[in-house]
């Protein structure tokens, strides 16, 4: 009886994911986009492509975290072609920066738009670009109803965006699949060895639609992300991949 | 200029008057009527001298730039009878007919037409048609037999006129007048390279562009764009519904044209000609030449909001100034390496960005064989430009560089060591971890400074630096510090 509960509950949970736009990942790809055990907080388990995701940065220090992240998904995203969009006014992206992330960054085409009310114009025109990876913009202020418009951008074109919210007092509601706040964690180097080491941040996941929200920690080594539970084991991963 | 005149002044019509002005403290007449003419007055002549001919000769002030003006008009009056117009100074008008004329029944009818219709305006003109413009220009004006010169005869057509109207300068007429060549015919029997040495290059090269040995450009009044389209309107129209209707309409058939040439538009200037005489222009440009009909509307879709039909548009034109070849869009069998900046429809996305927030809003960058940071990247305008050296990875480079290094105060012990603590905006950060220095010199070729020693700081909390010291620590010299950048 509870069993035949519990089937008819995940069936109608399924279907009312994909009725809202969240398709079960076909066979084969269900690597997903490196982010590891992350990536379970999110609907069916996978990165929502083709979304809009919303990353708070009030300070520099925290946006600078944030670019960091954000690039290696956008590596990622990027891997099947497409180029990327960063559209803002008072950037301070530091372009040779994203090679680091695995992001070419003569692939990134920036925006540099005089006022802030272009800059939502300009994303919603490129999200209703197919062909284009992902799209960036940092906002200072969106009301729901033009996150609804940039929603319906991309449910046609299936472009990945991000927002980036430099001024956490004025967040609302907004239609974002999930909002994002990453901040810094001091880096650790193996055998107490002196210097600073690998990027390392708490990514908390304030909110996700139909998922888990919850706080992660990741490290960037290598080309990707390297969730910190498992961390001696897959170093030593790492070093055999190194070796052999 | 004097028939414009009498036009304005029908008074005028029955007096002689002459048009002078100022020349090397003489009033020196630039234009006389016919009737001044009769009495033997005649342009250069002092007005002083004129009057003393002519006793009740009228003389009035000249309009500078007025005889340009009037002539600029009344060429683009004669557009109607061919598109090829170019202003002869002072006075005349060349007009290329070819391929015309049959619209006014043979050259005979074309020339008759336009000499009457301008003499019924009460202009006094000469015309002439022959092959060469030099030849016309002659017949023009010293001609007397007849107006129409047939195929091939030039020469005989200017033997029995004088020199001067081969529009030579009053230096060499002079010399040939002094040598009795009182016609073309004395002298056109000369060796040539005789004549060179007499009279110079010049004189050749006129004598010959009235024989249509050699080629005269001319400089077009209005100079034909070689894709543009026009589409006049029955009803003047007032609507944006309408002025979309004829853009799209305007697109298809120069679309079509250039289609079929292989070309694409790079830009386009849409020109609305208004009821009230007003003409309104909307410009494009796209990043890849196209010939694509929605994406060039969609541009032009942008601009209508900025134009204002007022009483209505009768005529609206669609000219490319510059068109390119575009390239041949082919099938692709495998997707190359890279693709992302080849497609279509991100240089679509980035023409409509382009036209509606300017082209210097969109920016990529290309690696740049410098150190120093500032100077590490360069921007492109092209998006097919490919980095030229490598992106480096082998140094920390920040994820946000300020634009300019601010100012920070640190305590350090040890010189050349990483700061222990630094405040930044009144916050003081201590630091835990620290890599470097990674010293970079100032480029000495390029300005003048101290190098600065770049360390990457890790404060308690893992947030992450980038610091440098200018110049070096001495005795006397405590240098600063700046902070320059934050890594992820």
């Amino acid at each position: 009886m509870y069993d035949a509960k519990q089937h008819i509950i995940n069936k109608l949970q399924k279907d009312i994911l994909q009725w809202q736009g969240f398709t079960p990942p076909k066979a084969g790809m269900l690597k997903g986009i490196g982010l590891g055990p992350m990536e379970r907080a999110f609907p069916n388990g996978v990165f929502p492509t083709g979304n809009i995701h919303e990353m708070i940065c009030p300070t520099p220090e925290q946006a600078a975290a944030t670019s960091g992240l954000m690039s290696g998904i956008i590596a990622f995203l990027m891997k099947n072609g497409g180029a990327c969009l960063w559209i803002s006014n008072g950037r301070k992206q530091f372009p040779p920066a994203l090679m680091t992330f695995g992001v070419v960054p003569d692939k990134v085409i920036f925006i540099d738009v005089a006022r802030e009310r272009d800059v939502l114009w300009a994303m919603e025109e490129a999200l209703k670009c197919e062909g284009i990876a992902a799209v960036i913009a940092e906002v200072r202020e969106i009301s729901f109803a033009q996150s609804r418009r940039l929603q319906l951008a991309v449910e046609s074109s299936k472009v990945t965006g991000f927002l980036l919210r430099n001024d956490p007092s004025k967040l609302g509601t907004t239609t974002c699949v999930a909002r994002w706040q990453i901040t810094s964690l001091p880096s650790q180097l193996k055998d107490e060895l002196p210097g600073v080491g690998f990027p390392r941040w708490q990514v908390d996941l304030l909110r996700v639609r139909n998922g888990n929200p919850g706080s992660w920690k990741l490290e960037w080594a290598d080309n990707c992300f390297i969730p910190l539970e498992d961390e001696e084991e897959l170093l030593q991963q790492l070093d055999e991949r190194r070796a052999g | 200029m004097t028939d414009w005149l009498t036009l304005r002044q029908p008074k005028l019509k029955d007096v002689p008057f002459v048009l002078a002005g100022p020349e090397r403290n003489r009033i020196v007449i630039r234009a006389a009527n016919a009737l001044a003419q009769a009495q033997g007055v005649h342009t250069g002549m002092a007005a002083a001298d004129a009057k003393a001919i002519v006793t009740n000769l009228k003389v009035l002030d000249d309009i500078p730039d007025q005889p340009l003006k009037l002539l600029k008009a009344l060429g683009e009056w004669c557009i109607r009878y061919t598109p090829i117009i170019a202003m002869d100074l002072p006075d005349g008008l060349v007009l290329d007919v070819t391929g015309c004329t049959h619209l006014w029944g043979g050259e005979r009818a074309c020339l008759k037409e336009i000499v009457t219709r301008l003499r019924s305006k009460g202009y006094d003109v000469r015309g002439a048609m022959a092959d060469t413009v030099g030849t016309a220009w002659a017949v023009a004006r010293f001609g007397k037999v007849k107006a129409i010169i047939a195929e091939g005869e030039q020469q005989d057509a200017l033997l029995s006129l004088p020199p001067a109207a081969l529009r030579l300068e009053p230096l060499i007429l002079d010399r040939l007048h002094k040598l009795g060549f009182y016609t073309i015919s004395k002298f056109i029997g000369l060796g040539r390279t005789a004549m060179r040495r007499r009279f110079g290059d010049g004189f050749l090269l006129r004598l010959n562009q009235a024989l249509g040995t050699e080629n005269e450009p001319l400089q077009l009044l209005q100079p034909i764009e070689p894709y543009s389209e026009r589409l006049p309107c029955l009803e003047p129209i007032n609507t944006a519904v309408g002025i979309e209707i004829a853009i799209k309409t305007l697109l298809e058939n120069l679309c079509r044209r250039l289609a079929g040439e292989g070309k694409g538009i790079r830009t386009a200037i849409l020109k609305c000609y208004r009821l009230d005489g007003q003409l309104v222009t909307a410009a494009i440009g796209t990043n890849n030449a196209t010939h694509n009909i929605s994406h060039l509307f969609k541009l032009f879709e942008l601009k209508i909001a900025t134009i204002e039909p007022a009483l209505g548009i009768e005529l609206f034109t669609l000219e490319s100034p510059k068109a390119e070849d575009v390239e041949p869009e082919q099938e692709i069998l495998w997707v190359p390496e890279d693709c992302s900046l080849t497609d279509s429809r991100l240089a679509e996305l980035l023409d409509r960005l382009t036209n509606k927030i300017g082209a210097s809003a969109i920016h990529r960058y290309l690696p740049q064989e410098h150190y120093w940071p500032e100077r590490s990247i360069k921007t492109t305008i092209s998006l097919k430009e490919k980095p030229t050296t490598a992106w480096r990875t082998d140094r920390p480079r920040p994820s946000i560089l300020l634009p300019l290094p601010e100012r920070i105060d640190v305590t350090s012990i040890v010189p050349d060591y990483p700061p222990m603590l630094f405040i930044y905006k009144n916050k003081t950060h201590h630091v835990k971890k620290a890599d470097g220095p990674e010293r970079i010199e100032r480029e000495w070729w390029l300005d003048q400074g101290d190098h600065r020693d770049y360390y990457q700081v890790e404060d308690e909390v893992g947030q992450r630096y980038w610091l440098f010291r200018s110049g070096h620590y001495s005795a006397d010299n405590k240098p600063q510090w700046y902070i320059h950048g934050f890594f992820a």
